[in-house]
């Protein structure tokens, strides 16, 4: 049984540390700044109380032109839990947070080399969006 | 985007299979659902079938049915079926000149945007009733 509610200071480490893992990077820093009011920070919970995943988003107007919608920034799922729903019961979480600002539009970035994470978005229903990212190489 | 006949019925083929993976279908009940021809759906069936993608279609009337996995075949995996991989196709001419090279580059980007669309959508993705 999985609950699903807000991130909390307390949840800071456990969050860190399984990005990290699946990451490889470590951003404590970051994960705090996500405990910001207007931002939704949400984790699934085993009803041991261990971590199992979390997602974080914000809705956002007029970021590259484009009127409000709901983004979501990041979304991780411990592997030892995948393909039980969590992800989905995160993001459908997040959603319903997202509609209560009154926004119709949910928006991410992902990998194009990330095979998982964006078969996992197209599951949700998400499909390419207005945008078209680009990049330069400053280095 | 502009796929080869064979990749297209071969999607065709596929998804209309896995719609309903217990219900046997002929190459000449699904060449009747979308209007192309049956001998060349035949042959497309065929490379499904040794992909372990389908099974089925002995004799001339023969039913072939859905037996992957819905949930793990994206559409990739069936366009690569038909298509050159992207390593192995032929150098076009002029490719080596600065203007070949720069064009090159932006029609790689291109196709690597195509290729990670496509493998991300699974058959289930595809077969899901628009939210």
């Amino acid at each position: 049984m999985i609950a699903i509610r807000p991130a909390q200071a307390s949840d800071l480490k456990a969050i860190s540390a399984l990005d990290a893992r699946l990451t490889g990077l470590d951003k404590p820093t970051y994960w705090q700044e996500m405990l910001a009011p207007e931002r939704h920070f949400l984790v699934a919970e085993t009803d041991k109380g261990v971590l199992a995943g979390f997602i974080a988003g914000e809705v956002r107007a007029w970021e590259f032109g484009q009127p409000a919608a709901g983004w979501v920034f990041a979304i991780q799922i411990d592997p030892k839990i995948r393909q039980r729903g969590v992800g989905s019961q995160l993001f459908e979480a997040i959603i319903a947070r997202f509609k209560e600002e009154g926004v119709t539009h949910v928006r991410t970035l992902v990998d194009r080399k990330d095979h998982l994470i964006l078969s996992f978005f197209r599951a949700q229903g998400m499909v390419a969006g207005p945008s078209l990212q680009l990049d330069m190489d400053l280095s | 985007m502009k796929l080869q006949t064979a990749t297209r019925l071969g999607l065709y083929a596929t998804l209309e299979l896995a719609r309903e993976p217990d219900r046997t279908l002929s190459s000449g009940d699904l060449a009747e659902r979308f209007g192309v021809s049956s001998h060349h759906l035949a042959k497309v069936l065929r490379t499904l079938s040794a992909a372990g993608l389908v099974q089925g279609g002995r004799g001339a009337t023969g039913g072939y049915r859905f037996i992957g996995n819905r949930r793990r075949t994206t559409l990739m995996d069936i366009v690569a079926l038909f298509e050159p991989a992207p390593g192995q196709r032929a150098k076009e001419p002029g490719e080596d000149t600065d203007i070949g090279g720069a064009l090159q580059r932006v029609l790689t980007e291109i196709d690597e945007i195509a290729e990670a669309t496509l493998r991300s959508i699974s058959l289930e993705t595809m077969l899901k009733p628009a939210r």
